[in-house]
């Protein structure tokens, strides 16, 4: 901040205040209605359910070290893997990208003061916060073991565990999802700054409207869902108990009619993080904008139309299956869209492999995977084979891990400089990427094949011929958490020694890279009017480029 | 925000009034008679599960009115029209979709 001195105040004029230094109470944090405030709370509570997610993985995987459960018993164990599917899906990977990044960058990106709707947004972190209150203390009477599924009878008849407490959580937590979803979209309805058309949005800010489609339209019925299964456990109703006169394929339908396209909440807006870092770090602009945007809205729209893949072999209808297994098929045509646009972009483009680039070829090439291991377990005949194995496991974690995970790393990476004003350390940066995404791979590769194998998934023990495979998975979950780890430490270390990152340290066009770092309470010191199309890297669109290096330069020595 | 639209909100305010709110009122609560007592008629002779049908149909008839009225979406601007139709599209596609497990379940040369 005495960057201002060191060239002059007349060149360069800091604002005297960033969002960070304005107001330091607690009040001013709690009751702020700051979207980039909102978003650093949401960093961080996010972060630490990643962390207590992150610990029943490693009791699973230290569990299937060897194959019979000396761990945990059984029970325990169908304990650990629930609750830790239920931390990691509704705590962290669904709020993850939207809720952190998206809060912070989606009105900085369009050009406007804040979110349409401040008030509701700060209400969404509150409901996050009850929700995910609620999961935790239910965790702590005893937890649930249905998997985070809660499929009936496991979660009905046969309940022996906190179904409702946990099932409460998520239902309020989904109004937190509804919510920022909602304010998304009137944002980028109402709020654009003079001359930023809709195809001038960046496409995080295409993903993220994507995203917020399939909130609003979705999370209610998973809301309903679990409103149905409390009043069949506590009225007695027969929505679910064949006894009574329910139908428990009938939960499956509605579970998955919102969780499917949850899966797409979880890799929309890691897809968005992707198309800003593939083409701001090859410095060309993105091959074939329109249709990586609208393919973001093709697969927020038809991703409703498929989640009776999950039940081919559940006592669905074969021919439900069989239109189910044609329209999976047909969903995955707008990803494969991105991948080739993205693999376009970096053909010929000026790459430069800085962390957060580091992260996002990554993604290329896991997404990859987990996507085309989708497409056989969307094939009919495959499925039965493979089904309710670790081939199952590994597919979700490719494309949730290998896919949002590593997204979401690398857009904090990324925007670190922009949300902090500091610089980490990008040695460590890219020794903590390569870590994790080697150990990724040793962690989830060898599931693959034991699914194909015959392992089955959600099991305490296993035949001890297939030990050796685990004994890798285990020991790649090693390396992996190190590498996430590692972001943390230097990630907090750059916070009081690294260095000013200044405002533009990546020489790049994007609207959130002309204003300060941090910005100011209210993003810009005056209204920006935009005049350049998105990634334009010709003449760097009216940033004056020389300028720029100069202050930055500046700002460093 | 309110004071963005002044004009906005005086309209939405002329278009109702006490005496059409309690009329409105009056339509939902004549709607909730009627279910009780087509719920009391068998009407399985029609075809099975008739009941349910009209049960579901008065049920849509009363929400269009709370939709449209109660919440101002018949003065509202197209947008909100369009989210306003495309939920009930969504609701369509997850009633259909599921619908086509139940109608074709068992049947065929496949029994499962
Ligand atoms: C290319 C697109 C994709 C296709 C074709 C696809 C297909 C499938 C199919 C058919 C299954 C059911 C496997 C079974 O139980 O037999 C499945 C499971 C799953 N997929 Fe995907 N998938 C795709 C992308 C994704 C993405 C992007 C995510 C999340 C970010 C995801 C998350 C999951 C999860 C969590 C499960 C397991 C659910 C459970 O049973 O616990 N998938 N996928
Ligand atoms: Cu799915």
């Amino acid at each position: 901040m005495q960057s201002a001195d060191a060239i002059g105040g007349n060149v360069y004029d800091k604002p005297k205040m960033n969002y960070l230094t304005n107001g330091s109470t607690l009040k001013s944090w709690l009751l702020t209605k700051d979207h980039k405030r909102i978003a650093l709370m949401y960093l961080i509570s996010v972060s630490a359910f990643f962390m207590m997610g992150g610990l029943y993985a490693a009791a699973i995987r230290l569990e299937l070290l060897t194959p019979n459960s000396d761990l945990m018993e059984s029970g325990t164990y169908n304990k650990a893997f629930t609750q830790h599917g239920v931390l990691m899906i509704f705590f962290f990977l669904i709020p993850s990208i939207p809720a952190v990044l998206g809060n912070f960058l989606l009105p900085i990106m369009i050009g406007a003061k804040d979110l349409a709707l401040p008030r509701i947004n700060l209400l969404s972190l509150y409901f996050y916060w009850i929700g995910g209150g609620l999961a935790l203390f239910a965790l702590m009477q005893g937890g649930v073991d249905t998997g985070w599924t809660f499929y009936t009878p496991y979660s009905t008849t046969f309940s022996n565990t906190f179904v409702m407490a946990v099932g409460l959580g998520i239902f309020i937590n989904g109004f937190s999802s509804i919510l920022t979803g909602l304010n998304f979209i009137v944002t980028v309805h109402t709020m654009r700054a003079p001359g930023m058309t809709w195809f001038r949005l960046p496409l995080f800010v295409w993903a993220q409207y994507a995203t917020s489609l399939v909130m609003i339209l979705g999370t209610p019925v998973i809301a309903i869902t679990i409103l149905l299964l409390a009043i069949e456990r506590v009225a007695h109703v027969g929505i679910f108990d064949p006894a009574i006169g329910g139908d428990p394929i009938l939960f499956q339908h509605l579970f998955w009619f919102y969780s499917h396209p949850a899966v797409y909440i979880m890799i929309l807006p890691g897809m968005g993080v992707i198309s800003e870092l593939i083409s701001n770090f090859s410095r060309k602009k993105i091959f074939g904008y329109e249709f990586i945007a609208f393919s973001s809205i093709a697969i927020a729209v038809f991703g409703f139309l498929v989640w009776g893949h999950h039940m081919f072999v559940s006592g669905q209808s074969i021919y439900a299956g069989l239109v189910f297994s044609f329209l999976t098929m047909v969903v995955a045509v707008p990803s494969a869209i991105k991948m080739f646009n993205w693999t376009a972009t970096l053909y010929k483009g000026s790459v430069s492999f800085d962390t957060p680039m580091l992260y996002a070829i990554g993604f290329m090439g896991l997404f990859l995977i987990g996507g085309l291991t989708g497409l056989f377990l969307g094939s009919i005949g495959l499925t039965v084979h493979l089904t309710d194995t670790y081939f199952v496991v590994a597919h979700f974690h490719y494309v949730m891990v290998g896919g949002q995970v590593i997204a979401y790393l690398g857009g904090i990476h990324y925007w670190w400089p922009k949300m902090t004003g500091k610089m980490y350390s990008e040695f460590w940066g890219k020794i903590s990427a390569m870590l994790v995404f080697i150990g990724f791979n040793l962690t989830f590769f060898p599931q693959f094949i034991l699914g194909y194998q015959g392992m089955p998934r959600r099991y305490a023990s296993y035949p001890a011929e297939l030990q050796v495979l685990n004994i890798f998975s285990t020991a790649g979950a090693s390396v992996l958490g190190v590498g996430l780890v590692m972001p943390v430490v230097y990630m907090v270390h750059s916070l009081f020694y690294g260095k000013p990152a200044g405002d533009n340290p990546w020489m790049l066009p994007g609207l959130e890279w002309r204003t300060a770092s941090p910005p100011p309470t209210e993003n810009f010191e005056k209204m920006p009017v935009v005049t350049w199309e998105a990634y334009e890297f010709g003449e760097e669109n009216g940033l004056d480029l020389e300028e720029a290096k100069r202050r930055d330069l500046a700002v460093v020595s | 925000m309110a004071d963005r639209h002044p004009e906005h909100e005086h309209m939405e305010h002329d278009h109702m009034n006490i005496p059409k709110y309690l009329g409105i009122f009056m339509i939902l609560v004549v709607g909730t008679i009627l279910t009780y007592f087509a719920a009391t008629v068998d009407l399985d002779f029609i075809f099975p599960g008739a009941n349910t049908l009209l049960a579901l149909l008065i049920a849509f008839t009363k929400m269009a009115f709370v939709m449209l009225f109660f919440m101002h979406v018949y003065w509202s601007p197209k947008l909100i029209w369009l989210s306003a139709i495309a939920s009930f599209f969504w609701l369509a596609i997850m009633f259909a979709y599921t619908m086509q497990d139940y109608f074709t379940r068992g049947s065929g040369v496949f029994t499962g």
